[in-house]
């Protein structure tokens, strides 16, 4: 019997080996209620008592040994299996791809989000004002009479002696300084209108981006830091900033000021047209005039407003030499934003 | 200035001879200053033995890139050239009397400059530096006015000379010869005039021609150059004029006549009114005030009596007169700006000192000065902590004192006496100004704001704006900019209505152009535009949005119009109606506006009748949208279907849910029925779903068409539609009695309402 059951042991585990065996067949052939050692088992009770435990522990040994390499085998032809499957599923991941399509934002507006994000967490809000405006706003209520030589800097466009498209976005300070008390922070990006033929660098719509702070004790280092703030996040964390005397009829002191080159650093390049610097605004410390005009007393309040072009600090930014670029709206300058 | 002349020298003709082989050439043999004579060809006729002429020699540079070398003209070697004018790039107004197109003829008195470089005896040496002065600084727009701001920056004394007119001590006054009234002081707070007598028009001397040249101011003879060199030099304004045609001796400053008619020196007629202002003899106007002298009193080579005036005129005043007649001079220019009537004294004086110094005529001893109201001094407290404190600096007290000084302000006792020429200082900012730019604007630290906290943000509105614009480019659009102004034209290619109250723009009274002459009441046209302009690029499935705004006027005309921004879609390619209505949905979704309605829109003219559809919320519509007529679509010059919507984003806003509540995830599971039906062509698809869904009452949780067929077995205006609607229950798991009933009420209503019965 002893013998009997290494030869079922042996030829079990041989045929196991076979590359195309079935494991299952051989599972019923060997272990099943009518297989072999099953019936090796059944003829034990012709076995001597001595026999009989040895035998039976041997028996057990066997199917033992029989079900592990049953197992072995079940196990390596489900991994093969996955293998061949797997290998069967490769793809050409060259293969264009079939994503959905993704839509660019203007990149005028990808600037103004920037520059609004980086004013709104120095606590600014973000202001709105008509853009079909009373000469009032626009011009009067920011120190410039009727008649005021400041006029002829800004070619106006007229709807009515009294309605203009105003030339600038200072007129929103105006309406925020009449509706609100200071503490007031606010920025006002928005399209503005002079009478420019439109060219590579001019048109006769554009954008501009002005901001305005009133509080007690506001002073110009105050503005000066403020604005150094908005260049270094803009442009880089080296960007310097220069001001310059310059003449606003609403501001005063007032300011131009230039950033250094982002590009150069200041040494001189193309982009700056070898200045190390760029003009990207103008600012200065609210005329009194204008803060009284508005209800702020200004012996108690002071502030600062600053405005800025969004096409010149879009084009300076991205390299774009030619402002007709942005209304043109072609898509293939739209989708490199 | 003469930067680009390089080896020119005057030069003395010794000996001229004819060229053998031309009978136009001639052979010059040339005395530059060296001991051996230079022999040069000309072709000019206008030379002569002994003449001084300006010779080029080789190699020489001449402006305009021209360079001279030895050559050779019909076999005769010509060692450089001999120039004309022109060839210096000069004029006859630098020279005048000069023969324009023939060698530039020196005058004897070069006679012992041979060999000198021209750009040294014509003064073309000279350094222009150009600046630019702001609007409230007319005082800068003078030589002196510079050197003060010079010598303030470079920390250096100001010297500016005192000018001294030589009495002519004949007896002779100036009120044998003039007086004057000023009957319109509001327009004129000054008028001095001085009377020049024997006048001897002749050019100006050379350095005086190059300086206004340089200046940019064209010389024409001593009279009027010493009028604008006066204008120039001390930024006085002067005019000069013929006394002989004065009728009478009386100067009249007043207010013209409306109607009175004015020639002015230009020869221009205009026709004045009562708010100008002008210098007027007994019987008529002869000059513009502060703007243009008259044609009538004009300087001229006869001239003998010459009265200079040197006035202040109200600056607003010049600048109206100006601007209506059209005519913006260096004179009014610098008016419109405000002058100081202090000035006027000194400008007058200089400008009699210049014609003695070129014996131009006889100053008649005597001024006439009308001055009504002097000149009020502008005094302010001298407030250095409060300077400080405002501008975040730390200047010491002297600084300040030392900086106001040379500005010529007088600081004494805490105050500050400010000069006439300055009334742009007028308060506290003005001279914290003057003292951190002359301190040094680089000075200026840069601080934190230390101050009340603010909110800051964006208001709910931006904040939506933003989220849907996002969800756009998520959607593959891409984002646009274009112009808010328009031609009316423009209503016509989207086929608007005659009667369209969209054709009611707000006009604008100057505009550039016809294109750009009103601003839009719809963004449509500027999205056709430009799909049309991408399509013309060849751009492929193009998909675009704007948000932007359009500009609908008030009916009453003085007060501003209502700007409602609006969404704008455009596409063409890849997409059709349901692209963008998909487009739409996800907007109402992503704002949670439940129950918008889609309605088909037959008569709007910008889009095709049968593909049009509104959208709307209650009574409000929210947009519209579908294919862009083929009409309008071939008006923009395309041929391929447009799509496009307009949606009205204040609406949009208006109508959004913000608040979110969740609801519990269901419990039970759901049971779905597949309907199929044969309907008209002409039958809604969401008519049947409405039914559906009114009929599965609040255990139908939707509907949803899965498949739409047309063909020949289900007959001609004929679809199959198949619907599957999905049940369930909140409380229990839906049994199939429970789906049974629903189902039966469902088919009972659409066969009751739409006469509809499932597909056998």
């Amino acid at each position: 019997m002893k013998e009997k059951l290494q030869q079922i042991k042996q030829a079990a585990l041989a045929e196991l080996q076979a590359p195309d065996c079935d494991t299952e067949a051989l599972r019923v052939k060997y272990l099943g209620k009518k297989g072999e050692l099953t019936a090796v088992l059944r003829g034990m009770g012709a076995l001597t008592p001595e026999e009989r435990p040895v035998v039976g522990q041997m028996a057990n040994d066997v199917r033992a040994e029989i079900e592990a390499a049953l197992a072995e085998r079940v196990a390596a032809a489900k991994e093969q299996a996955l293998i061949d499957r797997l290998a069967r599923e490769k793809l050409d991941v060259t293969m264009p791809a079939k994503c959905d399509r993704v839509g660019h934002q203007h990149p005028l507006t990808r600037a103004q989000r920037e520059m609004e994000e980086i004013f709104i967490g120095m606590g600014f809000e973000i202001a709105e004002g008509p853009e079909v405006e009373y000469d009032y706003y626009n011009f009067q209520a920011l120190n410039i009479p009727e008649n005021h030589p400041a006029r002829d800097t800004q070619d106006t466009f007229y709807i009515t002696d009294n309605i203009l498209l105003r030339s600038q976005t200072s007129p929103v300070q105006v309406r925020v300084m009449e509706k609100q008390s200071p503490p007031i922070r606010v920025i006002s990006p928005g399209r503005v209108y002079r009478s420019d033929a439109l060219d590579a660098t001019h048109s006769p719509l554009f954008h501009q981006m002005e901001g305005l702070v009133v509080d007690k004790g506001i002073t110009m280092s105050d503005l000066k830091g403020t604005l150094e703030t908005f260049a270094r996040k803009m442009f880089g964390e080296k960007t310097e900033i220069r001001f310059r005397p310059h003449h606003f009829p609403f501001t005063e002191p007032s300011a131009e000021v230039d950033v250094s080159c982002f590009v150069c650093g200041g040494k001189g390049c193309r982009v700056c047209k070898g200045e190390g610097w760029i003009e990207i605004l103008g600012a200065g410390m609210v005329h009194p005039f204008v803060l009284s005009n508005c209800g702020i007393d200004p012996e108690v309040y002071s502030g600062f407003a600053f405005g800025m072009g969004l096409e010149r600090v879009t084009m300076t930014r991205y390299g774009i030499d030619d402002i007709r670029l942005f209304y043109e709206n072609d898509e293939r300058f739209l989708k490199q934003f | 200035m003469g930067a680009e002349i390089e080896n020119v020298v005057v030069a003395r003709i010794e000996k001229i001879e004819p060229h053998p082989d031309s009978d136009h050439l001639l052979i010059c043999q040339m005395n530059v200053g060296k001991d051996e004579p230079v022999q040069i060809v000309t072709g000019a006729q206008n030379v002569f033995e002994g003449a001084i002429v300006p010779a080029a020699l080789p190699v020489a540079k001449l402006p305009g890139g021209v360079v001279i070398k030895d050559g050779k003209l019909r076999g005769v070697p010509s060692h450089g050239m001999l120039c004309s004018m022109g060839e210096l790039n000069l004029t006859v107004h630098e020279c005048p009397g000069k023969e324009e197109n023939g060698i530039l003829i020196l005058d004897e008195c070069f006679g012992d400059k041979i060999g000198a470089d021209i750009r040294e005896v014509l003064m073309l040496d000279d350094t222009a530096v150009e600046f630019e002065i702001t609007s409230n600084r007319p005082d800068c727009l003078s030589v002196i006015g510079l050197a003060r701001e010079t010598a303030v920056s470079f920390g250096r004394p100001l010297s500016v000379p005192t000018p001294a007119v030589k009495p002519l001590g004949d007896g002779d006054k100036v009120e044998n010869y003039l007086s004057v009234a000023i009957e319109a002081p509001d327009l004129c707070y000054r008028y001095a005039a001085k009377v020049v007598k024997n006048v001897r028009i002749a050019p100006s001397p050379m350095w005086l021609r190059m300086r206004l040249a340089a200046a940019g101011v064209r010389p024409i003879n001593n009279i009027v150059d010493i009028t604008n060199y006066v204008m120039l030099e001390y930024g006085q304004p002067m005019h000069a004029f013929d006394y002989t045609h004065l009728d009478g001796s009386a100067i009249r400053v007043r207010r013209a006549a409306d109607g009175e008619q004015f020639k002015s020196l230009d020869d221009i007629d205009h026709t004045l009114d009562s708010t100008m202002l002008v210098i007027a003899d007994e019987k008529k106007a002869c000059a513009l005030a502060g703007v243009m002298g008259g044609a009538n009193s004009e300087i001229l080579d006869t001239t003998k009596t010459v009265v200079f005036e040197s006035a202040c005129f109200n600056g607003g005043s010049v600048r109206v007169t100006a601007k209506k007649n059209g005519m913006r001079t260096e004179s009014s220019a610098r008016f419109e700006k405000g002058l100081d009537p202090e000035n006027c004294m000194a400008g007058l004086l200089r400008a009699c000192e210049l014609v003695q110094l070129l014996d131009a005529g006889d100053v008649v001893d005597g001024v006439i000065d009308v001055y009504p109201t002097k000149t009020a001094v502008t005094v302010l407290p001298f407030e250095p902590a409060r300077y400080n404190k405002f501008l975040g600096t730390d200047i010491s007290e002297a600084r300040m004192i030392e900086i106001l000084e040379a500005l010529d302000c007088k600081v004494a006792n805490g105050k500050i006496t400010v000069p006439t020429f300055r009334a742009d200082l007028a308060c506290m900012n003005d001279i914290a100004e003057e003292i951190m730019r002359v301190y040094g604007y680089d000075k200026i630290v840069s601080t934190k704001i230390v101050a009340e906290t603010t909110e800051g943000g964006r208001t709910p509105k931006q904040a939506f704006g933003i989220r849907v614009e996002n969800a756009l480019y998520g959607m593959g659009l891409d984002e646009i900019q274009t112009f808010s102004f328009i031609s009316p034209k423009y209503y016509d290619k989207i086929r608007l209505a005659e009667n369209s109250p969209l054709r009611r723009s707000v006009v604008i009274s100057n505009p550039l152009g016809e294109d750009t002459s009103v601003m839009r009441t719809t963004a449509l046209p500027s999205m056709l535009e430009v799909l049309a302009r991408n399509a013309n690029f060849n751009n492929e499935n193009v998909r675009l949005f704007e948000m932007g705004s359009v500009y609908l006027p008030d009916a009453d005309a003085a007060k501003l119009p209502y700007e409602g921004k609006m969404l704008t879609l455009g596409m063409y390619g890849d997409a059709d109606f349901y692209t963008v209505k998909g487009v739409i949905e996800n907007l109402l979704a992503l704002a949670a506006i439940k129950g918008a309605a889609v309605t088909a829109v037959s008569d709007n003219p910008s889009y095709h009748p049968g593909r049009c559809a509104r959208v709307t919320a209650g009574d409000v519509t929210l947009a519209v949208f579908g294919q862009v007529h083929p009409l309008v679509a071939d008006n923009y010059g395309i041929s391929m279907p447009l799509y496009a919507a307009e949606i009205d984003f204040d609406a949009l806003f208006a109508a959004q849910n913000p608040d979110k509540h969740y609801t519990p995830l269901p419990k039970f599971p759901a049971i779905t029925r597949d309907f199929s039906f044969i309907c008209d062509e002409a039958l809604e698809v969401g008519r049947i779903m409405a039914v559906m869904e009114m009929a599965g009452g609040k255990q139908c949780e939707g509907v949803k068409l899965f498949d739409i067929y047309r063909g020949a077995q289900v007959g001609e205006n004929k679809k199959s539609v198949s619907l599957r609607m999905t049940l369930r229950a909140d409380d229990h798991t839906m049994t199939v009695e429970d789906a049974e009933k629903i189902t039966k009420k469902v088919l009972f209503l659409l066969e009751k309402e739409l006469g509809l019965v499932l597909r056998g």
